[in-house]
């Protein structure tokens, strides 16, 4: 029989962490919070192709980590992607995917087609068993038309006319069911989007601060970074803070010598000195 | 068949503050109420009056916190008839305490801040956990966003340990005004980063003329 220890190992995902984690999830151990984006991310095809949404709030468990994030994420220049679950998962994998197209693309000679991320992004999805916590909203024009299509942490997929995903995929769905229609033209799109990922920020308590907007025609896109700021900081202390020098009591000073400051001044002075000599001198071309 | 953790209680999050003065007491939390992820109202408040001179903020489980807020009114009502005069502060603290300790076995989910003036009309704060442990302090924060705020409220307020000889006043010597205005701004800055506190503000004043209240509109995201 061939030991365990002598199989080379081929690549692809081990599971065996994950019976350990189970065990000391029993045992009562706390994991410590991923930073998950909370999030709204929405998107609709509209007459001449697609518009994404998204907020900008991500969350450490009740805690906003960052106010001002970016979840639409570049895959191509007529592809974007807009992410929810945990941060550092949906930027992974659309970083991945987005540099696996630029060689494609350069290999094919021709513009990425959404069919061909969504294929290596559910893939990749798929075998790490839904480890790689990413829900993600993918939309692009390409050669073939324009399309939108969600992916799941499993890897499954869904193409539909409209999509929401994340915490307040809720919310911004009942905008969009309430007043989706064929047909849309561009402004409306980019209304309609606006009002759902809104609902999203501010019924559902993982979204929130901005909406980003994210319109995608054939031959040109247009990110709309923080098209509306609905959430300004409500009071501000005209009085302000001082913090003076003695203010915070301290126990012990060490002070590092860390590095000398050494005057310069006469060693270029003498360099000049001497070119001014040569070219006295002639001993230097000078060019005319 | 066993109790699993905490499925007796919900929290509701929620922030309340309470900053003692020379001569007023300034007691605020926000009015949102949550579960989960969801917002059940944008417009509740969680200050009672207890007293003409004893405002108690609690933030936890709402239930919770009716209940008791329920007994102490009732309590109140009843020393009222039998002594013929209202609770001062530092009694009504006791009673908090001990209507808390009460049911140490099942506790109130409810963190509570009691503001007021004491018998020499000087502000007075008591600070409570879960199950009625007290302390009289110059100033104290309970809920979701008291460890955003507390921090700030010790740089700013600095109130000695009252461990210390000879007793030092706890109160702060700001003016009523300066208190306010840090009340806002703190709760501005917590409600930027936690997400169960906004909507709105009350702010609660107690001082020689009575009980006054004032509102500021909070992030409603």
């Amino acid at each position: 029989m061939v030991k365990m220890t002598d199989l080379p190992t081929k690549g692809g995902f081990s599971f065996d962490l994950c019976t350990r984690n189970q065990m000391l999830l029993d045992k009562g151990v706390q994991m410590p919070p991923f930073r998950k984006t909370g999030t709204t991310i929405v998107g609709l095809v509209f007459q001449d192709g697609v518009v994404l949404g998204a907020d900008t709030r991500a969350t450490e468990g009740p805690i906003v980590a960052d106010k001002n994030c970016e979840k639409i994420h570049f895959m191509a220049p007529n592809i974007y992607c807009c992410g929810a679950g945990t941060a550092a998962d949906t930027e992974a994998v659309t970083d991945m995917v987005s540099s696996q197209l630029q060689l494609h693309r350069y290999a094919t000679g021709r513009e990425s087609r959404v069919v061909t991320a969504l294929t290596l992004l559910k893939s990749h999805l798929f075998s790490y068993q839904g480890h790689v916590s990413a829900a993600l909203v993918l939309g692009g024009v390409d050669v073939t038309g324009p399309h939108l299509q969600t992916v799941y942490p499993h890897g499954s997929t869904d193409t539909l006319p409209f999509a929401t995903m994340g915490s307040g995929s809720l919310a911004a769905m009942s905008v969009f069911e309430s007043k989706y229609r064929e047909g849309l033209t561009r402004e409306e799109g980019i209304e309609l989007v606006a009002e759902a990922i809104c609902a999203g920020i501010f019924n559902d308590l993982g979204s929130g601060s901005n909406v980003d907007v994210c319109v995608i025609t054939k031959g040109q896109t247009e990110y709309l970074r923080n098209y509306q700021l609905p959430n300004p900081r409500t009071y501000i202390s005209s009085k302000g803070y001082s913090f003076v020098k003695g203010q915070t009591v301290f126990l012990e000073q060490l002070l590092l010598l860390v590095s000398k400051l050494v005057h310069v001044e006469a060693i270029f002075q003498l360099r000049v000195d001497e070119w001014q000599y040569r070219i006295n001198w002639g001993l230097v071309p000078c060019l005319c | 068949m066993a109790l699993r953790g905490d499925w007796m209680y919900e929290n509701n999050g929620g922030t309340c503050v309470a900053i003692a003065g020379i001569d007023y007491c300034v007691v605020a939390a926000d009015t949102r109420l949550s579960v989960g992820y969801n917002i059940l109202t944008r417009d509740h408040s969680k200050i009672c009056s207890l007293a003409d001179k004893v405002v108690l903020a609690s933030s936890g489980f709402q239930g919770d916190i009716r209940a008791l807020h329920k007994n102490l009114a009732a309590r109140h009502l009843l020393y009222q008839h039998q002594h013929n005069k209202q609770m001062s502060c530092p009694a009504m603290g006791q009673l908090l305490s001990n209507t808390l300790y009460y049911k140490r076995f099942f506790p109130y989910y409810a963190f509570n801040v009691l503001g007021g003036l004491d018998n020499e009309g000087k502000g007075c704060v008591f600070t409570y956990d879960a199950v009625g442990s007290y302390e009289r302090v110059g100033y104290s924060t309970q809920g979701s966003g008291s460890s955003l705020i507390m921090p700030v409220l010790d740089n700013q307020l600095k109130s000695p340990s009252p461990l210390l000889l000879p007793a030092r006043d706890a109160v702060t010597p700001l003016s009523e005004t300066e208190a306010v205005d840090l009340v806002k701004d703190v709760f501005a800055s917590a409600t930027e980063r936690d997400i169960y506190t906004g909507d709105k503000l009350e702010i609660v004043v107690i001082n020689a003329s009575g009980i006054k209240r004032e509102y500021l509109e909070l992030r409603k995201d």
